[in-house]
C-alpha cells in the first residue's frame, strides 16, 4: 500500500476572467521525487499554492494527509539586504511550536544539522542579504527544513543557478529524497533536470495536463525539445 | 541635577522610553512602517488635545486615540506605495486639524500645544512616570512573549506566511504596543518627533549588527545616549531637551550612513 500525502481531485482555479487550472488530479506518494513543469504563467506557483492552503480551488479539492508537515522554498522573497540577519538566524527564523524568546539548545543543535546539510557552515554568520544567489537559496533550503517536514515543496529553486551550484543544490534535495525518505515537489522550467532528478512528472499545459513516471516523459522525445 | 523631582522624573521616564523605543524601533524598521509610526503620532496628537479639552490627561487622549486608530492605520501597510502615500497624508491632515481645534476648544494657551508636539519634559509628574513606567514595562513583556514569530513575520514575510504562525494576531498586537509605545515616546520628544526615537535609532544600528539582537541593542544604546545626554544638555543649557535628542539621533544616523558608505567602498 502506497502512503498517500497529497491528493489532488479534479482541481480547478480560476482567477477573475482567467482560468488557470482546470480538471488537475494526481497524488503524491511518500518517498516521491514529483517534478512539476510547465512554462511561464501556466500556473505552477498557483498550484502549489492551493496545495498549501493559501489559495482556495475554484472546484474539486486537495487532500493533505494528517499531521504531514510541508517545508516550503518560496519562488521569490524579499530580504532587505541591508537588514543584519545572519544565515544562521534567518534559518532558525521558520521554527514552529512553542517558542521561548531565545533558541533552545535542541534548536540550536536542528540548525547546525540543516546549515551542515546544505553546507553552508563556512558562512553562517554573514548577513544573507550579502549571500549570493546560490547561498541565498542553500538558506532557504536549510529553513524549510527547519522543521522535519515529509513533504519539501521547492518552487523554482535553480531558476537563476549556475549548473555547479545547480547540481550541488539538488543533489542535497537528492540525497534527502534517497536516505531519509523525504518526499519532494520540484517546480520548475528545467526540462534537464526534470529529466535527471525526479521519479515522477506532472506537466502542466493549456487547459489539460500529463502526468506519471519519468520513464514516460523520457520516451516522449518529441516533446522533450521543449525548452 | 537629580535634587530636582522632575529631573528624577525625567530621567527615569526617559530611560524607559529609550528602551522600549530602541527595541520596538527595531521592528518598525523591519516591517517598513516608520510613516506609519508618524500618522499614529500625528493622531495621538488629536488624541491629547482631546484628552486636555475633556479634562483628562493629555497621556491618556493620546492613548486612547492611537489604540483605537492603531489597527486602522497598521491596515494600510499592505496597501500600493502610491496610495498608501495619499491615505497618510489626508490622516495626518485631518487629525493635526482636529487637534488644533480641540486645543482652541478647551481654551488652553498655546504653549500646550508646543509640549504636546514638541515634549516636555517639566510637565511630567510622578504620576505620569508611574503609569509610562507600567506601559513600558507592559510593552516590552508582550514584545518578549511573541519575538519569535514577531521576528519570523518582520524578517522573513513571505516565510512566515506558510509558517502556520497568526500573522495578523501578531500584527495586531504589535500595533497595540506600538501605539503604546509612540503615546509614552510622544511625553519626551513631542508627537511630532516620535521619528527621534523609534526609527533613527534603529536605522542606525542596522548598518553596525549582524544580528537582530545585536541590532536591538544597538538601537537601545543609541536612544539611551541620545535621552541621556540630551536631557544632561537641556538642564545645563535651558534650551529644549528635544532639539539635544534629535540633533544627537540625527548625527548617530548621519554617522552611520557615513560608516555604511566607507564600508562599502572600500569592499
Ligand atoms: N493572485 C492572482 N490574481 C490574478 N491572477 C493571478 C494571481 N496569481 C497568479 N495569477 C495568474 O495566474 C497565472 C499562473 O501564475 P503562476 O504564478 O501560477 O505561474 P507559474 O507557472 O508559476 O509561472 P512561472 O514559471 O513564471 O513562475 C498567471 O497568468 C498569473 O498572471
Ligand atoms: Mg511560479
Amino acid at each position: 500500500m502506497s502512503d498517500t500525502l497529497i491528493s489532488v481531485e479534479d482541481l480547478s482555479l480560476s482567477f477573475p476572467n482567467h482560468p488557470v487550472l482546470s480538471g488537475l488530479s494526481f497524488q503524491v506518494n511518500r518517498g516521491d521525487f514529483l517534478g512539476v513543469i510547465g512554462e511561464n504563467g501556466i500556473g505552477k506557483t498557483t498550484l502549489v499554492r492551493v496545495i498549501l492552503g493559501q489559495l482556495h480551488p475554484s472546484a474539486g479539492k486537495v487532500v493533505i494527509k494528517n499531521g504531514v508537515r510541508i517545508g516550503y522554498v518560496p519562488q521569490f522573497r524579499n530580504i532587505d539586504v541591508e537588514y543584519p540577519l545572519a544565515i544562521k538566524d534567518f534559518v532558525a527564523l521558520n521554527f514552529t511550536g512553542l517558542k521561548l524568546p531565545w533558541l533552545s539548545k535542541k534548536e540550536r543543535t536542528r540548525v547546525h544539522q540543516v546549515i551542515h546539510q546544505v553546507g553552508l557552515e563556512h558562512i553562517a554568520d554573514r548577513p544573507l542579504g550579502l549571500a549570493s544567489g546560490g547561498e541565498k537559496q542553500k538558506a532557504y533550503l536549510a529553513q524549510a527544513l527547519i522543521n522535519h517536514p515529509d513533504l519539501l515543496i521547492l518552487d523554482e529553486s535553480t531558476a537563476s543557478l549556475d549548473p555547479n551550484t545547480k547540481k550541488e543544490l539538488l543533489d542535497v534535495v537528492y540525497r534527502l529524497n534517497k536516505t531519509s525518505g523525504l518526499t519532494i515537489l520540484f517546480v520548475s522550467h528545467d526540462m534537464q533536470m526534470i529529466h535527471e532528478y525526479p521519479d515522477h512528472y506532472l506537466w502542466l499545459k493549456k487547459g489539460q495536463y500529463e502526468s506519471g513516471p519519468i520513464e514516460d516523459l523520457h520516451n516522449e522525445n518529441k516533446e522533450g525539445q521543449y525548452v | 541635577m537629580f535634587s530636582f523631582d522632575f529631573m528624577q522624573n525625567a530621567y527615569l521616564a526617559g530611560t524607559l522610553i529609550a528602551i522600549v523605543s530602541g527595541m520596538m524601533g527595531v521592528f518598525v524598521i523591519a516591517r517598513n512602517m516608520p510613516f506609519m509610526t508618524h500618522t499614529l503620532s500625528e493622531i495621538g496628537f488629536a488624541g491629547a488635545a482631546f484628552g486636555i479639552f475633556i479634562g483628562w490627561t493629555p497621556l491618556n487622549g493620546m492613548l486612547v486615540f492611537t489604540t483605537v486608530s492603531s489597527i486602522m492605520v497598521g491596515e494600510l501597510s499592505g496597501a500600493v506605495e502610491s496610495r498608501r502615500e495619499s491615505v497618510i497624508s489626508a490622516i495626518s491632515g485631518l487629525f493635526i486639524g482636529l487637534g488644533i481645534l480641540f486645543l482652541s476648544l478647551s481654551q488652553k494657551n498655546s504653549s500646550y500645544a508646543t509640549n504636546i508636539l514638541f515634549g516636555s519634559v517639566i510637565g511630567i509628574s510622578r504620576q505620569d512616570v508611574i503609569q509610562m513606567a507600567a506601559l513600558s514595562i507592559l510593552v516590552l513583556m508582550v514584545l518578549l512573549l511573541i519575538f519569535r514569530n514577531l521576528k519570523d513575520d518582520s524578517f522573513d514575510p513571505v516565510g512566515a506566511q506558510t509558517n502556520h504562525i497568526y500573522r495578523n494576531i501578531i500584527s495586531i498586537i504589535f500595533l497595540i504596543m506600538l501605539a503604546f509605545n509612540v503615546s509614552v515616546a510622544a511625553q519626551i520628544v513631542g508627537s511630532l518627533l516620535i521619528f527621534v526615537l523609534l526609527t533613527l535609532p534603529a536605522s542606525s544600528a542596522k548598518y553596525f549588527a549582524h544580528t537582530v539582537l545585536h541590532m536591538m541593542a544597538l538601537a537601545v544604546g543609541f536612544a539611551l545616549f541620545g535621552v541621556w545626554v540630551g536631557l544632561y544638555l537641556g538642564y545645563l543649557t535651558n534650551w529644549p531637551v528635544t532639539f539635544f535628542i534629535s540633533s544627537i539621533e540625527a548625527a548617530i544616523y548621519g554617522i552611520s550612513l557615513f560608516y555604511n558608505f566607507i564600508r562599502s567602498k572600500s569592499k
